[in-house]
């Protein structure tokens, strides 16, 4: 099996406390940073480290440290943005929920890194048992000298508090998230200044995902570059993967980049193949709000090549024939399913989670959901599937924040693959209602293994 | 700093224009003026933080500056972006732009009750000029508008929820304009609404604002209610001595009525000067004011159907040696009437 950096000691029993984390060589990063390393050097060793935002848009992290903005006298903020609540998306709670102190300790060394005073972890309201478990760990961690003022002695003092979320999607989004931290409505800002110039309460401020800061800790244990030899290309390093769906072992994978996604669903490793024997329909990739994919493509890119599990191979093809890594919630659909159902699911997702600031967004989802409603349950017409393609295509781009494009693609990919499925609910209503369209034309290709 | 600020030359559209460093893409246009001036339904250049919601005044940047000229990714709010030296803005020379604008405009109606026959702001409504200028004849909305229960908000402002098109201008005129700020937003996505704190009545020297900002008939005059088509009532300037706000103020007349008194708005239906509830409300007399002379009325409104002007050119055709040639029949035609 392969190597495991963030959840390598997952199984040992007790690493939920403070003391069992400590004998596994925990918070030995924290030790090196704050003792041997200046703040440059630890962005020094996660740039060479090559880590990517693990949030979904894969922006370097290191990349975005170094722009976060040093002006005198002014303080400095850390937030880690626990508010995972993208559909299919579930890594971040596994991880707080079992290793709550690898990410205090990448907490610790990030915000050294950024010379923040304090920090902070906003969870998503829901998580409530994880907000506690976080507050436990955080009181251990104080208590042993970890946090709190002079840490280890290094004249570096370190607050880090935990916010329990609004309970809103779009408060993942970082400056909606900063926003919410304030104890404002959780409405996304206007972009320019950037949070990093200008965060919260008006001070330069860095938004990292969960996964990303725990990542830090393995990073300054072994090196950067030792990091960066893990991977494929760009994408350096382990990603966790939750997989769920139609296949036989769902839950949260640790897995190099660079895996094929053919060994990723069929691997006893892994997934485990596709449940009750059934045949593989389509793959959404990185969270509900990537494209989604049909098997043909999702195993092999449209030049032929093998698909991997890495950021550039997952969007190799545009939006054409492509998706996203995104956040890494790998969902499988089998033969069984119904994308127009699942599309409407997910419409109805943004739909509802659309925080109503800027037209398109707030309007287009509403909208788009009522035709795919429509469509799902029969009464559907064939110009509905032009009219969504165009919706969705107006919403895209023109929105504040990305919400507006997590919304459109959905149903813009759904269309571009799977449009004989839908015209088949148009011209067959009754049929949709009681069975489904199965595989059509993706047949040939899920014969694969 | 020097006195002198170097100023950043901008074109829009083609019209090169010199405009003070920290201007947005949309201020600089209204500085050329004309056609070229992106719509804006949410901006409010005199309420700090407004704009970027409506996204109706979206523009291509297909030269980012100078230094870095790559264009920008994505259509921005020009409201919210600034100009920056050398920079290259694409309006309505965009078909992308258009397309864009065209599908925000449906957007916006989808949900909007289309009663303008029985609306008071029909005739100056922000949203029907739009609609009328950029939108489709047809809907391809099929469904139920969305609609909220009906809340009293005091006895001078009424509140038609049905209409409203969230651009937020009144509760930032509340947050900036007014003393106690009682109305916000309530509900998320397309259920949000303005609403107060727990049926609170707005009730402040400068709540009547929020009338003047709405861009649509979301928020009316509740003494102006029913009384009467704003095309049927002839606008006058006119001031008083007023000891907390400016005074300065337009009339409407119906006869020799006073129906309703409004702030004075520029040609970019933004309010000049806000003005308290006792000018708004309390002096309806002819009386009450000093009476400077009919306001002026852009030809294009339907409020001018009673007071013809000339009309004039366009200021950009104007400025333009080639485009005068190009527009030489309507030049001729303007000058004739």
């Amino acid at each position: 099996m392969a190597r495991k950096l963030l959840l390598e000691n997952i199984n040992v029993p007790g690493i939920n406390t403070f003391d069992v984390y400590r004998q596994q060589g925990g918070y030995r990063a924290v030790e090196k940073a704050l003792k041997s390393m200046s703040p440059d050097d630890v962005v020094e060793e996660v740039k060479k480290s090559g880590l990517r935002g693990r949030g979904g848009a894969g922006f370097p992290t290191g990349m975005k440290w170094s722009f976060l903005a040093k002006p005198e006298g002014k303080a400095r903020y850390l937030v880690c943005n626990a508010d995972e609540s993208e559909p299919g998306t579930f890594k971040d709670r596994y991880l707080m929920t079992y290793l709550p102190h690898l990410l205090i300790e990448g907490m610790i060394v990030s915000s050294f890194a950024l010379g923040a005073k304090v920090s902070y972890i906003y969870v998503r309201g829901e998580m409530m048992p994880q907000i506690r478990i976080l507050e436990k760990a955080i009181a251990e961690a104080k208590n042993a000298g970890f946090l709190g003022k002079n840490i280890l002695g290094s004249g570096y003092d370190l607050e880090l508090y935990v916010q329990p979320g609004g309970g809103a999607y779009i408060c993942g989004e970082e400056t909606a998230l900063i926003e919410s931290l304030e104890g404002k409505r959780g409405n996304p800002r206007i972009k320019p200044p950037f949070p990093a110039i200008s965060g919260v309460w008006g001070c330069p401020t860095v938004v990292n995902n969960v996964e990303s800061i725990a990542a830090v800790v393995p990073i300054i244990n072994d090196g950067g570059e030792e990091y960066a030899k893990i991977g494929n290309g760009r994408s350096t390093g382990t990603k966790l993967i939750s997989a769920s769906g139609n296949i036989n072992k769902p839950g949260v994978y640790e897995i190099e980049l660079g895996l094929p996604v053919e060994e990723f669903i069929y691997s006893d490793d892994y997934c485990g193949g596709i449940a009750n024997s059934k045949r593989l329909k389509a793959v959404v990739a990185g969270g509900s709000s990537v494209p989604i994919l049909p098997a043909n493509l999702i195993l092999k890119t449209i030049t032929g090549e093998p698909r991997l599990m890495s950021y550039e191979s997952l969007s190799d093809g545009g939006f054409q024939s492509g998706s996203m890594l995104g956040s890494g919630g790998f969902i499988a659909f089998d033969e069984d399913q119904c994308i127009v159902r699942n599309t409407w699911n997910y419409a109805r997702f943004y739909h509802h989670e659309s925080c109503g600031q800027c037209s398109p967004c707030r309007e287009g989802t509403g909208w788009m959901e009522k035709v795919l409603h429509r469509l799902e349950y029969g009464h559907g017409k064939m110009s509905d599937i032009d009219l969504l393609v165009d919706v969705a295509k107006k919403i895209e781009g023109n929105t504040i924040c990305p919400l507006g494009d997590a919304a459109a693609w959905p149903v813009a990919s759904a269309i571009r693959h799977f449009r004989d499925e839908f015209e088949w609910h148009v011209t067959h209503p009754k049929e949709a209602l009681e069975r489904n369209y199965g595989l059509a034309n993706y047949a040939e290709f899920t014969n694969a293994i | 700093m020097s006195e002198e600020i170097a100023k950043v030359k901008v074109t829009i559209d083609g019209i090169t224009v010199e405009v003070e460093p920290g201007t947005s893409i949309l201020n600089a246009a209204r500085q050329i003026g004309g056609d070229i001036v992106p719509p804006a339904m949410c901006y409010y250049s005199k309420l700090e933080g407004s704009g970027g919601k409506c996204r109706t005044c979206l523009v291509k940047v297909s030269k980012g500056s100078e230094k870095d000229p790559r264009p920008m990714p994505k259509l921005v709010a020009s409201c919210r972006t600034t100009v920056m030296d050398g920079m290259e803005v694409e309006n309505i020379t965009s078909p992308e732009v258009i397309e864009a604008r065209k599908g925000i405009v449906e957007m916006l109606l989808i949900n909007h009750p289309l009663d303008c026959p029985v609306c008071d702001q029909a005739g100056e409504c922000d949203l029907q000029n739009l609609a009328y200028e950029h939108g489709a004849e047809k809907t391809r909305y099929e469904f139920e508008r969305r609609t909220f229960d009906r809340i009293d908000i005091g006895d001078k402002v009424q509140l038609h929820m049905n209409r409203c098109i969230l651009c937020y201008r009144c509760t930032y005129v509340a947050d900036q304009i007014t003393d106690n700020r009682v109305h916000g937003i309530l509900g998320r996505g397309d259920a949000s609404e303005i609403s107060t704190y727990i049926e609170k009545a707005i009730d402040n020297d400068f709540s009547g604002n929020v009338i003047d900002v709405c861009p649509v008939g979301a928020l009316t005059d509740k003494t102006f209610r029913f009384k009467n088509r704003v095309w049927f009532t002839k606008p006058v300037d006119a001031h008083r001595n007023c000891p907390t706000c400016s005074g300065k103020v337009t009339l409407w007349y119906k006869g020799e009525e006073v129906l309703r008194v409004t702030a004075r708005k520029d040609q970019f239906g933004e309010v000049e000067e806000f003005i308290c509830n006792t000018c708004r409300y309390d002096t309806k007399k002819t009386n009450d004011w000093i009476i400077e002379g009919p306001t002026h009325i852009d030809h294009t409104s339907v409020i001018s159907s009673n007071h013809y002007e000339m009309a004039k050119p366009l200021p950009v055709i104007q400025k333009d040696q080639l485009l005068i040639e190009a527009n030489k029949v309507e030049f001729d035609r303007a000058t004739k009437i």
